[in-house]
């Protein structure tokens, strides 16, 4: 008997698109669903119209504003003209093109990554694609998504299908219980701090092992999101019980004997015991405490423990310049204790951390308690018009708002500066957002990445902090 | 996309490593919604002084480049962010050529997908051409011969895959290409999908009952 080599299931899911071969390694790969916002969308559309042709398959296809969009009561009055134009341009283009679209003042709309899973247009086994890079998010539910350019927009718009090369494969397990106070946004970060930014360049990861089966969807989608920070195509975790429980009843999940159907067939998508990966990774979850990024690349993270590190005891030439220049931007001294870095603002919100489960983890913390006097500003945005009226129907807005946070309506808001949510020139933002590069935030900004515990907990004390002295207290 | 015959130009000297697509255009010109008008703000922190005042020692300000359509830096060029709007604000220069020692992989597919070749050459032929664009002396490039030709007559010859050889000499849009090509598959894939699987089907995302209005 031949030796018989076993399946991932990035290769099952590969295999179940090939619409044709174009060369070893290459295919024509079909996509199931694309989303579309109005940043990397209007050039696209523009070349469709320009050479008269339609959209494919607008049933497959769903668009939103959500970078540029403000996140103030007002929101539909947007001052900055070019972001006006460029929402304006979204809408026009869905018009034309007859995309169906979740406007600015739609009560579901909300960050494109929030909103996919949120309405169960994501699904077990699909194949979706955005021009943004954090749609590797929707791989929690275990469908191949991915970020991709403007012209690979505009070729799915008009073919639904995208001529790709076929990644390696890279199991990450999270094995065992994680301790008091850790959550998925410690393990993403941890996972990073391991791998590096550049861990996962050229795979598909999986993520697997008892830790991560024990995540709620909400803590795989923080985690598949991060995948893109190592550097990974995509992230994936297999669908199970929990999956198919959260998305059953969602508006387009499907229904009825369909659903059973559905269900039947996304059981089989997991990995053979006997796949080869072409990487593996293991972490021992009770190994992980609160992390907090100190640099200005999610891979420069430490536990909440330690101290600011000395690049002097860097080993790699490379690595050594990159954090002497991380801790120039960040106003850092190596050594110093991170708990003694004291911060100007909070941004709870993002693709990353603006679910439910992430404002109610704010909430614990923040509940009975006030933020800091040196703490300027504490912005709380959840992910969608429908999470933001669910933390309402539960009280946390009341929360928040005695706590002396904002509460706002959905959007990227101040994950990065597109729209009026901006982070002063040197002021020092402890984020639950994904990147902490040199002025994502706003020019001069400096963030510092964690949960959206630790968030709360910093906007307490004014000053980076481990959470689970104020949960014990 | 614009057919690439062969291109002889002044090169532009930027020979440094890690030009990232931030610096190739800043974040603040994402709210485009056209391609086109992106040279503006391309290399905008090379061009100026902190001051906002052109800094007259950029190669960017120089007569000589002014209308170049060759580049040549150093290693791992166009790292970084994803925005294809790097590609077009180099279209937009009117850069049809950038030679380098590499270059990152998105930057590289995006450059392809706007019509510019990428000529990846290793170190000294990247200095000696940069030398060239130094002494003000033009250089050809020629994808027809996959080469490379200096004054003095030294050629530099460079490979580059077939498929993206033929769709930049031919201007093959890849859209058209595939429409043309594998219309056919599509369709058939299509239709298996739907027996296979048609809950893919049955959850159209238009049947959600959506608002019309726009941003006032
Ligand atoms: S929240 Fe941030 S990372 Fe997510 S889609 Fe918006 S801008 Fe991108």
């Amino acid at each position: 008997m031949s030796e018989r080599k076993g399946s991932t299931l990035y290769d099952r899911i590969w295999q179940a698109h090939r619409v044709r071969d174009l060369a070893p390694g290459t295919a024509l790969i079909y996509i199931d669903r694309h989303l579309v916002h109005e940043v990397t969308s209007p050039q696209a559309f523009e070349a469709l119209a320009a050479a008269g042709r339609s959209v494919r398959r607008v049933d497959a296809t769903l668009a939103v504003p959500d970078h540029n969009v403000p996140t103030t009561p007002q929101r539909e009055r947007i001052d900055d003209l070019l972001s006006r134009r460029q929402l304006k341009t979204l809408v026009e283009n869905c018009a034309r093109f007859e995309v169906p679209l979740i406007a600015i003042d739609d009560p579901r709309q909300g960050i494109v990554h929030v909103i996919g899973p949120e309405q169960g247009l994501t699904q077990p086994g699909m194949t979706i694609v955005c021009g943004d890079s954090h749609t590797s998010t929707h791989g929690a539910f275990g469908a191949l998504a991915f970020g991709i350019g403007t012209s690979e927009v505009e070729h799915v718009l008009a073919t639904q299908t995208l001529a790709l090369k076929k990644a390696r494969n890279m199991r990450i397990r999270i094995e065992g219980t994680p301790g008091f106070g850790v959550t998925a946004k410690d393990m993403a970060l941890a996972v990073i701090g391991r791998i590096g930014a550049g861990g996962a360049t050229g795979h598909v990861i999986e993520y697997a092992g008892s830790a991560v089966r024990s995540l709620s969807m909400e803590g795989r989608m923080t985690l598949c999101n991060m995948s893109i920070e190592a550097g990974g195509r995509a992230g994936l975790v297999a669908p199970d019980e929990t999956t198919f429980a959260w998305l059953k009843g969602r508006p387009l999940a499907p229904s009825g004997a369909m659903w059973e159907r559905a269900i039947a067939a996304w059981r089989s998508l997991a990995s053979d015991a006997d796949a080869v990966f072409d990487s593996e990774v293991t972490i021992e979850a009770a190994e992980i405490a609160p992390q907090v990024t100190w640099g200005t690349s999610p891979e420069q993270v430490a536990p909440i423990t330690s101290h600011v590190p000395d690049p002097a005891h860097l080993e790699d030439e490379a690595g050594r310049r990159a954090a002497e220049a991380a801790l120039a931007y960040m106003d850092l001294k190596p050594g110093t204790p991170l708990e003694e870095i004291t911060i100007d603002q909070v941004f709870i919100g993002s693709c990353t951390n603006s679910r439910i489960e992430d404002l109610r983890a704010a909430a614990t913390i923040l509940k009975g308690r006030r933020r800091a006097p040196n703490v300027k500003r504490v912005l709380v945005v959840p992910g969608s018009g429908l999470v933001k009226r669910q933390a309402e129907a539960e009280g946390l807005d009341r929360i928040f708002i005695a706590a002396g946070c904002e509460w706002r309506e959905a959007g990227c808001s101040m994950c990065l500066a597109m729209n009026p949510d901006k982070v002063p020139p040197g002021e020092r933002c402890a984020s639950t957002s994904n990147r902490n590069f040199v002025g994502r935030q706003g020019p001069g900004a400096r963030t510092h990445l964690l949960s959206p515990a630790m968030a709360a907990a910093a906007a307490v004390t004014g000053r980076l902090t481990d959470v689970r002295r104020l949960l014990s207290s | 996309m614009q057919a690439f015959t062969n291109v002889t130009a002044i090169p532009i000297p930027l020979v440094r490593d890690n030009i990232d697509t931030d610096i190739i255009i800043p974040a603040r010109y994402l709210k485009t919604v056209s391609r086109k008008g992106l040279g503006e703000g391309a290399f905008y922190t090379l061009r100026h002084r902190d001051d906002g005042i052109p800094d007259p020692a950029s190669p960017f300000n120089q007569a000589r480049f002014k209308d170049s359509a060759i580049l040549v830096a150093g290693d791992n060029f166009g790292c970084g962010s994803s925005r294809e709007h790097a590609a077009w604000a180099l279209v937009d220069l009117g850069i049809r050529v950038v030679i380098a020692e590499s270059f990152a992989d998105i930057f590289d597919s995006n450059a392809f997908k706007n019509g510019i070749l990428t000529v990846t050459l290793p170190r000294p032929a990247i200095s000696r051409i940069a030398a060239e664009g130094e002494a003000g002396r033009a250089v050809e490039v020629s994808l027809e011969e996959c080469r490379v030709r200096l004054a003095d007559g030294t050629t530099y010859g460079f490979e580059i895959d077939p498929f993206r050889r033929r769709c930049l000499l031919e201007g093959l849009d890849e859209v058209a290409l595939t429409l043309a090509e594998h219309g056919e598959a599509i369709a058939a894939f299509e239709a298996e999908q739907r027996e296979r699987a048609p809950w893919l089907w049955e959850t159209p995302t238009n049947a959600l009952t959506l608002t019309k209005s726009a941003p006032r």
